[in-house]
């Protein structure tokens, strides 16, 4: 698939000199370390998703060949797609790793999760479950795969992003970030979110999971699928997103940009089929990963910023 | 060549330059939103979806253009007030290199904001107006950037189409800066003439300026030499872990990062504060073994004597190994909105490298005001943003270079034990 792997680094002088993939690999093993060396229960999100799959691959380089020091965590809404919830538990299996699974409808049945309407997107529920989660386990930091990138609001949030004891972000009060000097530090019931992978872009992680050769649900590989054509977006056709009265269903060649709750999760129109191509393909795009594919940041300008003030990853 | 382009063609020849990380110091004045939005506008880093947001977002408020400046105003009570608030990040990439551009306010709490984005950077472009000329905010800009050991230094002389590109007033701000800030030494020092509004000299050349014939802003933050510099300095490698895996295997490595130097199997090197010399017996990378390990990588090395290295220890270069000091000599940066009273110096934790002590505050020798450069003697206390000279002293010993030496064993931070807030950035005195 790709020669990168096998190609020495490019001579500078004597010495080999460092890629930008080699830059960002190396920062993000740096933070994980500093997770591991500082914090007294951490966890790492793992979803299924591009994102946690080349987190997964930086903690193999961060601290192989010993155990990872700290479980997987995958908060499900229970809308995820079976193949992505099928990689997750086969990934952690064979990486022989602990995962906790803890579900947005075990919170619904405790009544902590109220939807207003049945079919209402479970994606900003999943804050309460993650919330619950980390009280119920004492984590003092959660590893997330999210990049500034990705959403306004992430641009201006730490690497280690405090949360207080209601697990809220403060985005006007965030603790300062000098060299690679984090501040670890958090009081009994407080925690971390720790984003490794902050400074990389969508086109650096696909050119990770190109020259690592990482394996990714086959959602993020051009495929044939029933879609109807919704608010500019192309909305996949599921029993949790059927199409409305009178929407026309086109079968068409697309993949996702990203896996999320299939509620809010659109596929893009493509024929990429390989990580080589979806590079190209991601070099090339006019429109915003979220912008292209997320329904629920499209509801206002602050979305994803008031979400986040109230916990979610 | 757009990225694009380079990827389709899959050409080896154009070498991956890595990651240059900048800072841009200006106010909105002077146009740093319209160069930021330009750089990423023209190199195709803005999207549709983002401009039509920003579009949408200026006409709300009633504004006729777009404004850039919404691009990197990420927050709402920022977009609600039209101020920034915080660092934020904005990221592009040429074939040549990846850049990460840490932009910062222009306000209030600009030196905090500043000091914390120019930790990270590597090179520093400086927005002036050229209508206005050198100001007081130039010379604290540069000062900052000079006391943050930003070594690459390029001044942004904007705003030329409305002087009609006259060189002349190009050549007097040239003179004006390097009046004040030929006495720092600026490594490198560059000065370019451009119009981001137009997009005279950021990414394309424009037809403007034909009598300026160095290179545009992008080629000159493709052309910095980084690697080179971090390379060169004696090698040090902070223990971030013991990787021990137990059952079964007699492994035992330390992981880290190499923060400077180079470091390849078979070098001797000297465990601090053990005092213990050892030799590389190898480098290893998940299932790969490396030769050599240069500035930047991280990496676990397998030590061929058994010797007790923890967490916080330094392997270090034995021909140049770092100082030992219980006490240390540092500029510092108050960064707390708690004031600093010298007559009640608190202890704090001070992390340095991977080690973190306790710390006392023992004397605040003198203040420098950002603008003027003078020393105030015997300050009363610090601010928010002031900079001092301090004296600390320190529970446990550790091993540091000066900060114009070596920024990753020359910078340090002072943690409030009782908040938990990070009060002050300190870098160490040669």
């Amino acid at each position: 698939m790709s020669a990168v792997l096998e190609k020495p680094r490019a001579e500078r002088g004597t010495l080999p000199s460092r890629s930008h993939l080699d830059w960002l690999e190396s920062e993000a093993i740096f933070i994980l370390r500093e997770v591991a060396g500082e914090c007294a229960n951490p966890v790492l999100f793992f979803s299924g998703g591009k994102d946690s799959i080349v987190l997964l691959r930086l903690a193999e380089k961060a601290f192989r060949p010993a155990r990872f020091p700290f479980p997987l965590l995958h908060i499900d809404t229970g809308h995820n797609f079976d193949e992505v919830i099928a990689f997750r538990d086969a990934r952690a299996a064979e990486l022989e790793e602990r995962l906790i699974v803890r579900s947005v409808e075990e919170s619904m049945r405790r009544g902590t999760v109220q939807l207003h309407r049945q079919e209402d997107s479970r994606n900003a529920a999943q804050s309460v479950t993650l919330l619950e989660a980390i009280e119920e386990f004492s984590f003092d930091a959660a590893i997330g795969g999210a990049r500034r990138d990705e959403e306004k609001a992430r641009a201006k949030e730490r690497i280690f992003s405090f949360r207080d004891d209601f697990g809220q972000w403060d985005p006007k009060n965030q603790r300062p970030e000098l060299w690679n000097l984090y501040n670890t530090r958090v009081h009994k019931g407080e925690h971390m979110r720790v984003f490794p992978i902050s400074n990389w872009t969508e086109l650096d992680v696909w050119q990770y999971i190109e020259r690592e050769r990482l394996a990714v649900p086959s959602l993020y590989y051009a495929h044939r699928r029933q879609v109807v054509r919704r608010n500019g977006l192309l909305v996949p056709v599921t029993g949790i997103t059927p199409p409305r009265e009178g929407e026309p269903v086109e079968e068409l060649s697309v993949r996702f940009r990203t896996v999320g709750d299939i509620s809010c999760t659109c596929p893009v129109e493509s024929t990429a089929a390989t990580p080589a191509e979806i590079v190209v393909e991601t070099a090339r795009t006019t429109v915003t990963e979220r912008g292209a594919t997320r329904m629920d940041d499209q509801t206002s300008e602050a979305s994803m910023e008031r979400r986040k003030k109230q916990g979610y990853f | 060549m757009t990225l694009l382009g380079e990827i389709e063609r899959k050409t080896q020849q154009t070498e991956d330059r890595g990651v240059l990380r900048f800072i841009t110091a200006g106010s909105v004045d002077d146009g740093k939103s319209t160069l930021i939005g330009r750089l990423l506008h023209d190199t195709s880093a803005v999207l549709e979806d983002q401009l039509a947001a920003v579009a949408r977002a200026s006409s709300k408020r009633g504004q006729e253009d777009i404004d850039l400046s919404l691009l990197t105003d990420g927050l709402e009570a920022e977009r609600e007030q039209g101020i920034t608030i915080d660092v934020a990040y904005r990221y592009f990439a040429t074939p040549r290199r990846k850049f990460i551009i840490a932009d910062t306010p222009g306000h209030e709490q600009y030196t905090r904001n500043m000091v914390t984005g120019a930790s990270t950077a590597d090179a520093a472009v400086i927005l002036i107006d050229a209508r206005k000329g050198v100001l007081a905010q130039t010379r604290r800009h540069a000062t900052i950037a000079h006391l943050l050991g930003v070594h690459h230094v390029i001044v942004a002389v904007n705003k030329m189409d409305l002087v009609g590109y006259d060189q002349a007033v190009f050549d007097r701000i040239r003179r004006d800066f390097l009046g004040f800030a030929s006495a720092f030494g600026i490594a490198d020092l560059r000065f370019i003439p451009m119009s981001a509004l137009r997009g005279d000299l950021v990414v394309e050349r424009g037809a403007a300026l034909g009598w300026y014939s160095g290179p545009t802003l992008l080629a000159a933050l493709e052309e910095i030499e980084i690697a080179d510099e971090a390379d060169s300095l004696p090698f040090r490698f902070p223990v971030q872990l013991v990787v021990r895996p137990g059952a079964g295997t007699d492994f035992r490595g330390y992981a880290g990062r190499l923060e400077s130097g180079v470091l390849a199997r078979g070098a001797e090197v000297l465990a601090l504060p053990s005092g213990r010399r050892t030799v590389v017996e190898n480098i290893v990378s998940l299932d790969r073994s490396l030769p050599v390990a240069v500035a930047g990588d991280s990496v676990t090395l397998v030590l061929a004597d058994d010797i007790d290295i923890s967490r916080g220890d330094l392997i270090a270069d034995p021909d140049n190994p770092p100082r030992a000091a219980k006490t240390v000599e540092a500029r510092i940066c108050w960064l707390s909105a708690e004031f600093l009273d010298a007559k009640a110096l608190p202890a704090a934790v001070l992390k340095h490298t991977t080690r973190s002590v306790k710390a006392k505050l023992v004397s605040l020798n003198d203040r420098v005001d950002i603008d003027t450069l003078e020393r105030q003697p015997s300050p009363a206390g610090l601010a928010m943003n002031d900079i001092a000279h301090v004296t600390l002293a320190l529970a446990q010993p550790l091993f540091v270079d000066p900060y114009g030496l070596n920024r990753a064993t020359g910078s340090f931070i002072l943690i409030d034990e009782a908040t938990n807030q990070t009060v002050a950035a300190g870098m160490i005195d040669g």
